[in-house]
Parts: C-alpha cells; sequence; structure tokens
C-alpha cells in the first residue's frame, strides 16, 4: 500500500499544531494518536455512535469520518479546550452536578454536541435537546440525566449572559 | 435512622471531573514506548476444520514482528470452571462461529498488522453447522465439541416440593412457551489492552475489565506463571454490564505477542469485533407449566429452558442454574421443577449480562402471571399482592429472605403512577377505539444483593491514612461506571468524618490492591463496602488511640466528625483531624496509619447439584410500573412513563441509584422492544450501533420515577443492597404486560416489534397470544 504523506495546519483548541500526516488519516486518529488529545473517545468508528464528536468552525463533526487533511483553516474544539480560565464550562458542572456522567465514555462526545445546540438555541426545550443528542449513544445512563444536565446548563449559560450571576 | 454527613447525600460521582475533562484515560487511550500493534484473524465459517494456517507471507511483511496461532499457546483451554475449559485463546482444528480467533499478528503500526492480517492464508475445510438451539439438541445434528456429545454444554436439574401433584391438585394450570432473544451488551469503549512481557519472568497488563481478577488468573494458568507474577492495571472502565468479565483472544494474543516480540503490544477491538462476534446475553426459550389456587396462589411450576449458548461454555452452567433458582423468588413458590439446557450452536458465546439469567426467566414467569390473572379475573396487581414473599420467607430451594420491601415497593409504584386513576382513564379511552391504544402493565422482581461464588468471595480493603489526612482507598473492586468509587469513598469519609475529596480511591493494580472476585452479581457495595468498613474502623482506631490520650479520655468515647476529632460530648475541646494525623504519625516510635478489612456473605455455599440453598447474604425486592401507548396503524410502542420501586435496604447515594434504575429501564427497553441481534447462517448481520438499534434519547420516557425503598438490611453496609442489576429484572415483564393490557395479546417472543404488533392486531396471530 502507498500512503501519500503531507504536513498540515491544524487549529486546536485555540492552538496550532503543526504535524505530518497521511491523507487517509481522520481528524479522531490525528487528535488522538498525534495531538495526544485522547479526551476525544474512538468506539464504533464509523459513525454511528457521536463518541468522537468534536465542534468544527461551530458544528458537531463526527471526527471519525472527517479527513484530518481536510480541516486545515478551520477552528476545531475538543473536549480538553471546552474549559477556560474561568474554570468548567457550565455543561461541565451541570454533567457532574445531575450525576449525568456514568462510565463517561460517551461524555466527551455527549458534551460536544450539547454545546453546539447551546450555542444555536440557549433555550432549547426538552424535546429539542433530546432530539439534538438522539445521534450520541449512551448505554449506562437512559439519557434521562443528561438531558437534565443540558438544561440546566442552558440555564445557567442565559443566566450568565444576562449578568444575573457568574458561574465560573 | 442515624443521620449521617455524606452517606444518604445525592452525592456527585468522584470520577467527574477527569471524565468532563477527558482526562479520564481509558485502556485504548494509552500508550507507551515501543509499543505494537496487533490485528485478529477470524474465522469467516460458522463451522469448519482447520486444516493449515500459513503465516510465511505475513512473517515477511516490512514492520511485522511477530505471528501467533493456537499452537502458541500448546493446547491451553480457559473457563468458568474446571470441567468447562472448553475455549482456546485461538482456535485450534476447528472453528465453530463466524469470527472465531484464529490467528494474531503485531507491528509496528496498526495498518501493517490489519495487511499482515490479510496475507495469512488458512485452509479450511467448511463442516456442516447449527445455529437453532433445539436443532442442536436433536439426533443426528452437526456436533461441535467432540467430547461434549448432543451438544449439551450444560445441564441443570431442580426439584423442590411436590410438583406433580400440585399440578394435580390446583384450580386452574396453565402453560406457555416464551422465547428472550439475543441482545448485546452495547458498552461504548470497546474491549482494549495493552500487554507487557517482563524479561525477568511475568506480564503487566493494562486491559479494560470490570472484573480483572480473572484477567490475572487465566493469564497466570495460561503462560503458567504465579500469580504474583501477573501485574493486571486497571484503567477507567466505559461500561460493562457482565461483558468485560472474561478474558479474551485479545488478551492472550497482546500477552503472547509481547513475549513473543519483547516490546508491548496494544490490541483494541473494533465495533464489528463486539457487536458481530463478541459476547451476548443467553437467548433463552422457556417452557412453563405453572398451577395456581381459585385465589390465584401459586402452587407450583414446572420449567423446561432452553439456553441457546453459542459455541463455548463461558458461564453458562451459571447462567442457568441462576434462571432456575429465582424461578423461587420475588413470589412464594411451594414447588417447582425445573430442567434446563445449554445447548452449543456454531453462534457467538453468550455469558453473562446484567441481571445474570434473570431477566429472561422473569419476563417468562411474571407474563405468565398476567395470564394467569386474566384467567381468573383477578386482578393483575392483587394477584401479585397475594403472592409476594416477605421478611422470614423460606422459598422452596432453601433462599432466606431478610429484609424485604416488596409490598411497600409495590404501594410505592402504584402510588406513583397514579394506577387505579390512570387505569380508569385508560379504560375510558380504549373504549374510544381511535388509533393509540394505552396500557398500564406492572411487574416484580427478586435479585441477589452480593453473589456468593466458589473459592475466593470475600472482598478486602485496605485504607491509608496520610500523615496530612489524605485517605488512599485500595480495593479490589472495578467501577466499570456504575458508581462504586464513589459509594466506597463515600462510606470511608463518613466515618472519617472528613470531606469527600479526601478520599482517594485507587484503581486495580493488583501487584498493590487486594485480591477481588469482581464486580459482577451486584457484589460491590454489598460486599466491598463492608470490607470498607471494617478497614476504615481499623485505621481510625489507631487515631482514636492517640487521641483518647491526647484529650484525656478513652479511645471509645473519641469521634470523628467534620474534620475535627473529639471525646463524646465534648466537641469544644477537639483537635482538627489533620493535626491528630500528623500527631499519630509522629507519636511514640513513630508509625503508619493503615487499615485492613475483608468481608464476605456468612451463608454456606449452596448445592450446586440440587440447587438448594443460599445464593447470596441477602436479596432484593422491587416493582416497575410502565406506561405504554400502541400505534395501531404503525404497530409502535411508545414508553410514556417507568417508575422504578426497589428495596435498596438503604440508599448511600440516592442520585446513583437513580442513575441504575434509568439505566436498568434503557436496558430493559431495548431488550423489550427494540434490540436483536440478527444471526443468518451464523453470521450476525447487525454488527453496528446504526443497526443494532438500541433506544435513542429520543426513544426514553419522558416521566421515569426511581423511589429507594429502605429497608435497612442487616447484612448490608449502612444498611444497604444491590441497586443495579436487580432493577432491570422486571423491566421487560412490566412493558410487556403494559402492551398486553393496550392491545390484548400477550407477546411471547421478544423484541416486540411493530411488525409483530401490527400481525397481533390484524389477527394473524391467535387471539390472546403473540
Amino acid at each position: 500500500m502507498v500512503f501519500i504523506k503531507r504536513e498540515v495546519t491544524l487549529t486546536v483548541n485555540l492552538r496550532e499544531y503543526r504535524v505530518e500526516i497521511q491523507e487517509h488519516w481522520t481528524l479522531l486518529e490525528v487528535l488522538r494518536d498525534c495531538l495526544g488529545l485522547t479526551g476525544t473517545k474512538c468506539s464504533c468508528n464509523l459513525g454511528d455512535c457521536g463518541a468522537c464528536t468534536v465542534i468544527v468552525d461551530g458544528k458537531p463533526v463526527l471526527s471519525c469520518l472527517a479527513l484530518a487533511a481536510s480541516m486545515e483553516g478551520k477552528e476545531i474544539t475538543t473536549i480538553e479546550g471546552l474549559s477556560g480560565d474561568r474554570g468548567l464550562h457550565p455543561l461541565q458542572k451541570a454533567f457532574i452536578d445531575e450525576g449525568a456522567i456514568q462510565c463517561g465514555f460517551c461524555t466527551p462526545g455527549l458534551i460536544m454536541t450539547a454545546k453546539t445546540l447551546l450555542d444555536e438555541n440557549p433555550d432549547p426545550t426538552e424535546e429539542e435537546v433530546r432530539e439534538a443528542i438522539s445521534g450520541n449513544v449512551c448505554r449506562c445512563t437512559g439519557y434521562h440525566k443528561p438531558v437534565k444536565a443540558v438544561l440546566a446548563a442552558a440555564k445557567m449559560l442565559r443566566q450568565e449572559e444576562k449578568g444575573v450571576c457568574n458561574v465560573g | 435512622m442515624a443521620e449521617y454527613e455524606i452517606v444518604g447525600k445525592r452525592v456527585p460521582r468522584v470520577d467527574a471531573l477527569p471524565k468532563v475533562t477527558g482526562e479520564a484515560r481509558y485502556a485504548a487511550d494509552l500508550t507507551m514506548p515501543g509499543l505494537l500493534h496487533g490485528k485478529i484473524l477470524r474465522s469467516p465459517h460458522p463451522h469448519a476444520r482447520v486444516l493449515s494456517v500459513d503465516t510465511s507471507r505475513a512473517e515477511k511483511l516490512y514492520g511485522v514482528r511477530a505471528v501467533v496461532t493456537a499452537k502458541d499457546f500448546a493446547g491451553f483451554r480457559y473457563g468458568f470452571m474446571a470441567s468447562t475449559r472448553d475455549e482456546p485463546p485461538l482456535a485450534e482444528d476447528q472453528v465453530r462461529f463466524v469470527g472465531e480467533e484464529v490467528a494474531a499478528v503485531a507491528a509496528i503500526d496498526e495498518e501493517i498488522a490489519s495487511e499482515a492480517i490479510e496475507l495469512i492464508k488458512v485452509e479450511y475445510e467448511p463442516l456442516p453447522a447449527v445455529y437453532d438451539p433445539e436443532e442442536a439438541l436433536r439426533e443426528g445434528a452437526p456436533q461441535l465439541h467432540q467430547d461434549k456429545p448432543g451438544n449439551i454444554s450444560a445441564h441443570v436439574k431442580m426439584n423442590f416440593g411436590d410438583v406433580d401433584a400440585a399440578l394435580a391438585n390446583a384450580y386452574h394450570v396453565r402453560e406457555d412457551r416464551f422465547y428472550s432473544q439475543s441482545v448485546l451488551h452495547g458498552f461504548l469503549e470497546p474491549h482494549a489492552v495493552i500487554a507487557r512481557w517482563e524479561s525477568a519472568g511475568g506480564i503487566t497488563v493494562w486491559a479494560s475489565k470490570q472484573s480483572p481478577y480473572f484477567l490475572y488468573r487465566n493469564l497466570a494458568s495460561c503462560f503458567r506463571l504465579p500469580l504474583s507474577k501477573v501485574r493486571v492495571i486497571q484503567p477507567y472502565v466505559g461500561g460493562g454490564f457482565g461483558g468485560k468479565n472474561a478474558t479474551f483472544a485479545l488478551d492472550f494474543c497482546a500477552a503472547m505477542l509481547s513475549k513473543k516480540t519483547g516490546f508491548p503490544v496494544k490490541i483494541v477491538y473494533e465495533a464489528e469485533d463486539i457487536l458481530g462476534y463478541g459476547r451476548r446475553r443467553h437467548p433463552m426459550i422457556m417452557e412453563l407449566k405453572t398451577g395456581v389456587t381459585r385465589d390465584g396462589l401459586l402452587l407450583g411450576t414446572s420449567c423446561r429452558l432452553i439456553a441457546d449458548g453459542g459455541a463455548y461454555t463461558s458461564v453458562g452452567p451459571m447462567t442457568i442454574y441462576l434462571s432456575g433458582a429465582f424461578l423461587s423468588l420475588p413470589y412464594k413458590m411451594p414447588s417447582f421443577r425445573y430442567e434446563a439446557v445449554r445447548a452449543y450452536t456454531n453462534k457467538p458465546v453468550c455469558n453473562a449480562m446484567r441481571g445474570h439469567g434473570s431477566p429472561q426467566i422473569r419476563y417468562a414467569a411474571d407474563c405468565q402471571l398476567e395470564l394467569i390473572a386474566r384467567d381468573l379475573s383477578i386482578d393483575p396487581v392483587e394477584i401479585r399482592r397475594r403472592n409476594v414473599v416477605e421478611a422470614g420467607y423460606v422459598t422452596a430451594n432453601k433462599m432466606h429472605v431478610k429484609s424485604c420491601g416488596l409490598k411497600e415497593s409495590i404501594d410505592e409504584a402504584l402510588k406513583a403512577i397514579n394506577w387505579y386513576e390512570v387505569r380508569r382513564e385508560i379504560n375510558e379511552h380504549n373504549k374510544k377505539s381511535g388509533r393509540v391504544l394505552r396500557g398500564l402493565g406492572i411487574a416484580c422482581n427478586g435479585f441477589q444483593s452480593g453473589a456468593r461464588l466458589h473459592g475466593h468471595t470475600a472482598c478486602s480493603a485496605i485504607v491509608k491514612v496520610h500523615e496530612d489526612g489524605g485517605i488512599s482507598l485500595l480495593t479490589g473492586s472495578t467501577d466499570s461506571g456504575q458508581g462504586s468509587e464513589t459509594v466506597l469513598a463515600m462510606i470511608t469519609a463518613e466515618l472519617f468524618g472528613v470531606p469527600l475529596e479526601t478520599v482517594e480511591v485507587s484503581k486495580v493494580d493488583s501487584h498493590l490492591t487486594p485480591v477481588d472476585p469482581g464486580s459482577f452479581g451486584s457484589r460491590v457495595t454489598s460486599t466491598a463496602g463492608n470490607a470498607v468498613k471494617i478497614a476504615a474502623l481499623k485505621a481510625r482506631d489507631k487515631l482514636a488511640v492517640v487521641a483518647a490520650e491526647v484529650l484525656g479520655g478513652e479511645k471509645e468515647e473519641v469521634e470523628f466528625k467534620k474534620e475535627s476529632v473529639f471525646l463524646k460530648g465534648r466537641p469544644e475541646k477537639a483537635i482538627p483531624f489533620r493535626k491528630l494525623c500528623h500527631l499519630t504519625y509522629t507519636y511514640g516510635h513513630g508509625q503508619v496509619i493503615v487499615g485492613e478489612g475483608h468481608w464476605s456473605q456468612e451463608i454456606d455455599m449452596p448445592n450446586w447439584e440440587t440447587g438448594e440453598g443460599d445464593l447470596a447474604g441477602t436479596y432484593t425486592f422491587g416493582t416497575q410500573v410502565a406506561e405504554v401507548e400502541v400505534d395501531r396503524l404503525t404497530g409502535k410502542i411508545k414508553l410514556n412513563k417507568m417508575v422504578v420501586a426497589h428495596d435498596l435496604g438503604y440508599a448511600i447515594n440516592p442520585l446513583a441509584c437513580e442513575g441504575q434504575h434509568e439505566g436498568s429501564v434503557f436496558g430493559g427497553l431495548g431488550h423489550c422492544i427494540y434490540e436483536e441481534c440478527r444471526v443468518e447462517d451464523g453470521k450476525t448481520l447487525n454488527p453496528s450501533f446504526l443497526d443494532y438499534k438500541m433506544p435513542t434519547a429520543m426513544d426514553m420516557p419522558r416521566v421515569m420515577e426511581s423511589i429507594g425503598i429502605e429497608t435497612m438490611d442487616q447484612e448490608g453496609v449502612f444498611g444497604a443492597k444491590e441497586s443495579a442489576e436487580g432493577t432491570q429484572v422486571s423491566t421487560v415483564p412490566a412493558i410487556v404486560n403494559a402492551i398486553y393490557d393496550a392491545t390484548g395479546v400477550m407477546f411471547k417472543e421478544l423484541p416486540v416489534t411493530p411488525e409483530k404488533v401490527l400481525k397481533a392486531l390484524e389477527g394473524n396471530i391467535s387471539e390472546g397470544e403473540g
């Protein structure tokens, strides 16, 4: 087999990375194997389970289906880039407080999917949350608590926006 | 009831932070210098003789470091018990299912390993295969194992009381046949392992296991090493549900490839490896003949069960044992006869899955009870109330019910769903004969709180208090997601009167943590929890000796609360906990504060031959109530509401218990109406999450209520019993009974798909039975 190598510049979590990749490598492989960002999980590697969801230019992307070579010039956010100087993102806090995590393997993907929902729709209904995360498979929780966590995070974010309280 | 500082509170998980930041490392996330990557070649045939395996071309490929075949394992077989060891790490001269592992390669990267796999030439001579368990048991069927004639992998018989007399004297007798299909564990984290052969003689393994000490024992036997030379290190585990107990081909192969190459070898299974060829729940055919009095009191049942075991035995004997033993709970069953056969078929291997053997039989028995209630015109709730066991009851097979909140669980579940009012509403609604039919269903469960085993069965703990007051907790138990690390940390923190974050729970490292049977049979909180309590109290005692001296009192008077240590009734004169720890280290000649504890159910071993005796020190009970809608046009079923009321003894962490209950509803709903491994000619046709169809967030009921019934069990730590597996035992029958209520059709084969519903509603299935 002949693989074509090339160097790409990827912007991940506001940092630039110059990496030598093979053209057929997926974004998931590059994040995990080249950049050491193993918070993004590989479960089915077929685009069926949502565990590898990252945010690319504001949209949820299944990183197991995206070629790394196509990611130049785009802004990529992974679970490692979600918390900032002010601590955890409200979604992370809400997932902890609502008991929305069990084994935790689907958690990064779920949180990244939820973030793109809340970025677009800061006040979603329960049905909108359920629909948004319906492509993320979780075998432990039954989705009840993750849904509650996303709604709680939405509320925190709206209050933060209004300056009612500083949630970190 | 005692008021606690931490125990009993809705506390977030101790491992939640690393899980939301992506820092939590699972087995596949790990790497190390010199790491080689392994891939496994699988059989394309359901049944064939292996005539030859030629690895020469693979070995010559650039980057390949080693190839292993069955020869390397020199006839080693593994299995549940000595008599059931029928599984080789790699197929020897015969393959018995599509996907059986035949050879493995280690190379410098995954792509080369995959290419090398394709270069291995295996010559097969196909053999006739058998996929249906009933056919497999017939004379003349293709035989899977020469030393197991008749394809009988396991056979269990039980006989308690005079069943024939009971059935002869019964006012009413019913015979029904039920079928529970093949379903998957469905964990998200794939099986993954890194094995490193140590040149001094030993293996270090990082593997995703819910019961890592099985791996420890299996590797020691396979490689003829002393147990102390096998070091199993447990990373985070991404779900197990029974599917990560055993040792698999990847574990043995990674270790063998590392031994051959001198480098660490990593193998990660792909989705198809797990969903297409991996372990699954036993499908079961269950025939029940049950007799009752005119009032619906159970008199006896005669049960014939055939379990479809797949190609090897795994823990199958225990599975069918449990299905039989739990015929006697949660309803009083004065007599029963049970005969079960686990048949070998040319399909992937079946093993334990959440509820182990119980969800299948409870589906059959509880749905049959529903039919009996209808036959006798007894209210479905009433017939259950009349038959439930209570504290002090001893079952026909001599299981001793200690604490029991079953009656309360019925009351609470009905209250939560507003049963009688909704009942009336639904009756009115269904009279209108609209497109949507509604139904209410109820089912009860009984389960073991902490399985008692053959051989080593105790859990142990070591509690180490640091001189700055930090606490390390070492146990051999594994948190595969259920939250046991949090529960064990809460128990420890409560006893020392310190904040939860003071306690660090170490994951299994078999060189350091005490040996443990594993995380199955709902045994971590119930068994390891008691061990942790003992260890913590021993360590605390050492601190109390010093505190008593410093405070001028007796050791017995010392109390530990709110990071402070004082004599009972005199909190004003206290030493901060941290200071006491420091003092204790420097006290006298100096000491280290370590406490050790071990605990096991104090019960006799059951008689595995007759099926008599306790399976656990205590049992849990519960009730589930489901409200469904059935669309007559599409056949689609919607679960609107589900209530889980579970006698869990005491909820150490109500938030975690709720999570378990919700997860049970999810697992049970999938089993009931969505999931099934579709197998044709031995090949699983739907080996992906897309095609296997577990429920999504859209399919789950919008209302799920979890009720903890607290019976303060004498056996359990802080009164707690299991609250994890037992709750999935009655999910399926509750939903099926609700569908029956809506449609008038009892579905006796799972899953209840829209297709089956439509056929039944069109009258293509005989009236009343689908």
